[in-house]
């Protein structure tokens, strides 16, 4: 049975994208057919991040309108085995996605994929509502900062109560926060929320912490998932999250400030 | 981090902590908000109308809230009148 997990967040620019890219690649890496939607119609941005922009052609509005079959809109991962990438729309029509024409498209993945990974857009309105109301479970990115922080708790309150599952009374989406962006030494300095104090004001469960990394936007800047470089803290605080998400014990790793050399630190040195 | 920083998180009180304890109470108003009526900010609005007729009051001054109570629910109308 086919698992639709939304990769979802309130507010913008806190790595949904990233995280959809790198944990629907994890997925696939450990021989689960996966596909990755990107819901963010009008700022398409996954096929950037997935490193296949030059190969779209179809998109999801065109396969819901009828203008493209499923088959020709979907994009096959040049990397990872068993990978494709349904890229968004770049029109400026929001009601592009309809609930039928989403829930007709979704069935059909299904009966393809292990895993269909939606990257939702921004906002709490109807874009974030469409890519989570389809939902089994929910991966909320969250940055250690108050606004991402509350942004996360009103999504997990429209996830409780305005997606399908809600709805029709069934057993609740399966929830899953997701630490991002996370920076120990902040936090050992009382700058930063830690992640037990954003686990505590969410309450639901850890599925991974992500710091913060220049090999992010390394990543970003070639079109390979960051959980690719295995050298990489990032790619391999990636790789724990999608073995949890897979129901393997994993120790949580990089919380803590890595031991610098006195003077490194006194000279304010540190990579990110 | 730097010397510098090292000597101004000394200083300051700890921003993270004044973080969180601000974040707890807005999450937990707003957890209290969300399971209510949809009708209810409508109804604030037309409550606070009829009182305006009357008394002079502001928008803050009126509130409204739901209770559930097991099988009944209670409305709550809160109005703070000038002194
Ligand atoms: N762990 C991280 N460390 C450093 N930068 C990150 C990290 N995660 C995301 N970013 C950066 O944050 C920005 C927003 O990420 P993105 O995934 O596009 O967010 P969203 O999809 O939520 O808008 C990008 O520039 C990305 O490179
Ligand atoms: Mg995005």
């Amino acid at each position: 049975m086919a698992r639709i997990i939304v990769v979802t967040s309130g507010k913008g620019g806190v790595g949904k994208t990233t995280s959809s890219a790198a944990i629907g690649t994890g997925l696939a890496q450990r021989g689960h057919s996966t596909v990755i939607i990107d819901f963010d119609v009008g700022l398409r941005n996954l096929d950037l991040i997935m490193g296949c922009e030059r190969r779209v052609v179809y998109d999801f509005v065109n396969v819901i309108n009828g203008e493209a079959t499923l088959n020709q809109a979907l994009i096959k991962d040049k990397r990872t085995e068993g990978l494709f990438i349904l890229p968004a729309s770049q029109t400026r029509d929001k009601d592009a996605l309809t609930e039928e024409g989403v829930s007709k498209v979704l069935e059909e993945l299904k009966e393809r994929f292990d895993y269909i990974v939606c990257d939702s857009p921004a906002g709490i309105e109807k874009g974030a509502q469409m890519a989570l109301y389809f939902a089994d479970e929910a991966i909320v990115v969250t940055n250690p900062e108050v606004s991402s922080v509350r942004d996360s708790d009103r999504i997990l309150g429209i996830l409780q109560s305005k997606s399908l599952r809600a709805r029709e009374g069934q057993e609740p989406v399966k929830e899953h926060l997701l630490v991002t962006r996370y920076n120990p030494a902040r936090v050992s300095a009382g700058e930063m929320l830690s992640v037990a104090d954003v686990e505590e004001i969410l309450a639901i469960p850890l599925l991974g912490v992500i710091p913060e990394s220049q090999d992010v936007l390394k990543a970003s800047n070639q079109g390979e998932p960051v959980i690719l470089n295995a050298d990489a803290q990032a790619g391999q605080a990636y790789s724990d999250a999608v073995d949890r998400l897979l129901g393997e014990d994993r120790a949580h790793r990089f919380l803590d400030e890595q031991k610098q050399g006195f003077l490194k630190r006194l000279l304010g040195g540190g990579r990110g | 981090m730097s010397l510098l920083d090292y000597f101004r998180s000394k200083q300051s009180p700890r921003s993270a902590s004044t973080a969180k304890e601000r974040l707890q109470v807005i999450v937990a108003h707003e957890r209290g908000q969300r399971n209510q009526p949809d009708y209810l900010p409508r109804m604030q609005q037309e409550i606070l109308e009829v009182i305006r007729k009357y008394v002079p009051v502001e928008q803050d001054d009126v509130h409204v809230q739901v209770d559930e109570n097991g099988n009944c629910s209670v409305l709550e109308l809160n109005v703070t009148l000038p002194g």
